[in-house]
C-alpha cells in the first residue's frame, strides 16, 4: 500500500535518505541499539555470571576457542570473560545511562528555558543568569564536583550527568521560545480563554522542538562520552555494572603487555557509538536549519 | 566603568561564597570522615581525640564558619592522607599541571591556527576537507580514548616515547620543570598533544571561519591590489583581524584545559593537580577535595572576570549593555 499523502516524518526521511553517510550512521546507531536491547539473549555468555567464567580462558587473544566451546571473537579479559559479550553488555549500560540522563536533562532544561521565555522579567533574568554561569564551567568539572559531593553510584552518576547537560537544553529552549513568543499566533492563543499552561504545552513547546531535538542528539552522545570518561577515571558506576568506559579502564593496564584487545575493542565500540550519533545529529541539524535551505 | 568593575567583583565574590557553602556541606554531609581517619581497631579514647582534633564534633554550621575563616587565610586544613597542609599539597602539584596546560594550549595554537587559515584560504581543496573532517573527530572523540590510542601507538608499538610520568626535571625557583630537559620534553609531548586536541579542533574551525570571511573583505582586495604576495596578505593582514576572537577563546579555554587535565593526567600518570583530585575522591580525602574544588572555581571565576573586563575595555557597547 503506498501512502498518497506525505506525512511530515515521511518528508523528513526522504530528504534524510539522500545523504549516504547519514543513512549509514543511522543504521549503525540502530544496530547498536538493537544489540544493547537484546544483549542478554544474543551474547554467548553472561559476562557477570561468575559461574560461566573459567580462569583457563583468561587473557586469550581474539579468535581463541575457549572452554565453553565457542570462539571468543574479540578475545577474553583477565577473568576469562568473553570480550564480545562484555562489550555488548557494556554498550547496554552506556546507552542506558546516556539516554536516561539525556531524557531527564531534556525535560528539565527545556521546561526551564521555555518557562523563562514565557514569563520574562525577573524570573527570566534569574534563570538565565544561572544557566549562563553554569555554561561557563566545563561539563567535566561540574560532573567531577557532583561526583565528589554526592559520592559514587548509579543514581549519583545520573544526577551528575543531568546537571552537566540540562543547561544546554535550557539555553536552546530559551532562544527558540523567545523568538516564538513574539509571534502573532502565540498572542492569538493568549487572547483566547485557553490557560497559560495549555498555550505553552500545545502551542509554544511544539514549535521549539526542532532545535531541541538537534541538541538532544548531540547531548546524548556527550552524556555517553562523559559517563565513559568518569567511569574510566574510576568515578562512575560501581564495578558490578561495567559500562564501556570501565571496560576500557580495566584493559588499560594490559595495554603495556601487548594485550591490546582488552581495552581497544570496547574503545572502538564507544567511538563507533559516539561518532555515529554525532553524524546523525549533524544531518538532522542541517535539515532543520532553515538557513541552509535553498 | 567603575560601576561595572564593582558589579563584576561582587558577583564573583558571591559565586565563590555560594560555591564554598555547596562544596563544604556536600562534601562533609555525605559519608563520615571519622571512618576514614580512624583505624577500625582504635579504642574510644583515640577516636575522641581525633574527632576533637579535626573539629568533627562541632555542628555543621560551626564547622563551616571555622573552615571559611581559615580558608580566607589560605588554610584549608590538612590532608587526611598525606598529613600535609592541603594548600601546600595542591600548590606543589600546580606547576606540573600548568606546564601541561600551557604546552597544550601553545601546541593547539601553533598547529591549529595555520591549519585553519589554510582551510579557510582554500576551502574546497582536499587537504582542507581532510582538516575539517579531522577537526570533527577532535570534537567528538573522548580525550581519554585518544590518550589511550596515543600510548598504544607511540609508546607500545613504536616505542618512541614514554607512556607516562614526568621524566627528568630541572629546578628553577625551587620548582621542577620538565620542558628544560630532553627526557622531560619526551615525557611532555604525548600528554600535551592529548590535552591539546579539543582546543586544536576548535581553533582550527575558528581560524577557518575567520579567514573565509576575511578573504572576501575589502582590505584583502586592496592588499592584493597593492601587489602584496599572498603569504604577506595572509600573515600580515588576515592573521591580525582573526586574532582578536582567537585570543578570547584562548583565554577562556585555558580554564577548560585545567579542568580536562584531570583526564590526561590520569592516563599519563602526570603528577599534577588533576591526578591528586581523582586520588583524593577515591580515597575520600575531604580537605583536599574541598580545597581543590574551591581553588579551581576560583581560577575559573578569575579567568571569566578578566575576559569580561578585557572585553569591556575593547568594546564599549558591551560595557553599557551589561551594567544596565
Amino acid at each position: 500500500m503506498s501512502a498518497t499523502v506525505e506525512t511530515p516524518l515521511g518528508a523528513f526521511w526522504s530528504e534524510y535518505r539522500r545523504d549516504p553517510v547519514a543513512v549509514a550512521a543511522l543504521a549503525v546507531v540502530g544496530t547498536l541499539l538493537a544489540l544493547a536491547l537484546l544483549a542478554p539473549w544474543i551474547t554467548p555468555q553472561n559476562p557477570y555470571d561468575l559461574k560461566t567464567l573459567n580462569l583457563m580462558d583468561a587473557r586469550r587473544p581474539p579468535g581463541h576457542v575457549g572452554s565453553g566451546g565457542y570462539v571468543h571473537w574479540l578475545g577474553t579479559d583477565p577473568s576469562g570473560r568473553d570480550m564480545l559479550s562484555a562489550i555488548v553488555h557494556g554498550l547496554r549500560i552506556s546507552l542506558q545511562m546516556g539516554l536516561m540522563a539525556g531524557a531527564v536533562a531534556f525535560v528539565v532544561g527545556s521546561s526551564l528555558g521555555v518557562l523563562a521565555a514565557y514569563r520574562g522579567g525577573r524570573i527570566e533574568a534569574a534563570i538565565m543568569r544561572v544557566i549562563d554561569l553554569q555554561l561557563s564551567f566545563p561539563a567535566i568539572l561540574l560532573a567531577l564536583i557532583l561526583v565528589a559531593l554526592l559520592g559514587q553510584g548509579r543514581g549519583q552518576l545520573v544526577v551528575a550527568l543531568i546537571a552537566a547537560q540540562y543547561a544546554y537544553f535550557a539555553r536552546t529552549a530559551h532562544g527558540a521560545a523567545s523568538a516564538e513568543r513574539r509571534k502573532d499566533y502565540i498572542e492569538a492563543a493568549l487572547a483566547t480563554p485557553l490557560s497559560g499552561a495549555r498555550v505553552i504545552w500545545r502551542h509554544l513547546l511544539p514549535n521549539c522542538l526542532p532545535p531541541l531535538i538537534v541538541v538532544g542528539t548531540v547531548q546524548i552522545a556527550n552524556a555517553i562520552a562523559l559517563e565513559a570518561t568518569l567511569s574510566f577515571l574510576g568515578l562512575g558506576l560501581p564495578i558490578t555494572e561495567p559500562s564501556l568506559g570501565m571496560l576500557i579502564a580495566n584493559g588499560f593496564p594490559h595495554l603495556m603487555n601487548g594485550r591490546t584487545w582488552i581495552s581497544v575493542y570496547p574503545g572502538l565500540a564507544l567511538i563507533l557509538l559516539i561518532v555515529a550519533i554525532n553524524l546523525v545529529g549533524d544531518r538532522v541539524r542541517d535539515q532543520l536549519n532553515p538557513r541552509l535551505k535553498r | 566603568m567603575l560601576g561595572f568593575v564593582i558589579q563584576r567583583l561582587l558577583q564573583a565574590a558571591a559565586i565563590m561564597l555560594a560555591m564554598s557553602v555547596i562544596v563544604f556541606t556536600g562534601v562533609y554531609a555525605i559519608g563520615n570522615p571519622i571512618d576514614v581517619l580512624i583505624p577500625p581497631d582504635a579504642d574510644q579514647k583515640l577516636r575522641a581525640e581525633v574527632i576533637v582534633r579535626y573539629g568533627l564534633d562541632l555542628p555543621l554550621w560551626r564547622q563551616y564558619l571555622v573552615f571559611l575563616g581559615n580558608a580566607l587565610q589560605g588554610d584549608f586544613g590538612r590532608s587526611f592522607l598525606y598529613a600535609l597542609p592541603t594548600l601546600q599539597l595542591i600548590l606543589s602539584r600546580l606547576p606540573a599541571t600548568l606546564e601541561l596546560a600551557l604546552a597544550a594550549t601553545l601546541a593547539a595554537t601553533l598547529i591549529g591556527v595555520p591549519l585553519g587559515m589554510y582551510a579557510g584560504y582554500r576551502p574546497d581543496s582536499i587537504p582542507a576537507r581532510l582538516i575539517m573532517g579531522l577537526s570533527v573527530l577532535g570534537f567528538s572523540l573522548p580525550t581519554f580514548w585518544v590518550g589511550l590510542i596515543l600510548i598504544l601507538t607511540f609508546a607500545v608499538h613504536l616505542g618512541w616515547l614514554p607512556a607516562g610520568g614526568r621524566g627528568a626535571t630541572v629546578e628553577v625557583f625551587g620548582v621542577g620543570w620538565s620542558f628544560l630537559t630532553r627526557d622531560g620534553l619526551m615525557h611532555l609531548l604525548l600528554p600535551a598533544l592529548n590535552l591539546s586536541l579539543f582546543k586544536l579542533a576548535m581553533l582550527t574551525r575558528l581560524a577557518r571561519a575567520g579567514t573565509r570571511e576575511a578573504m572576501l573583505s575589502d582590505f584583502v582586495k586592496f592588499a592584493r591590489a597593492q601587489g602584496l604576495s599572498e603569504p604577506l596578505v595572509l600573515f600580515r593582514h588576515v592573521l591580525k583581524t582573526i586574532a582578536i576572537p582567537l585570543v578570547t577563546v584562548f583565554g577562556l579555554e585555558l580554564g577548560t584545559t585545567l579542568a580536562f587535565a584531570v583526564v590526561t593526567e590520569t592516563i599519563f600518570s602526570w603528577p599534577g593537580m588533576g591526578k591528586l583530585i581523582i586520588d583524593s575522591i577515591t580515597a575520600l580525602d575531604r580537605p583536599v577535595m574541598v580545597a581543590y574544588l574551591i581553588l579551581i572555581t576560583f581560577l575559573f571565576v578569575v579567568i571569566n572576570l578578566v575576559v569580561d573586563l578585557v572585553y569591556a575595555v575593547l568594546d564599549p557597547r558591551l560595557r553599557q549593555g551589561r551594567t544596565a
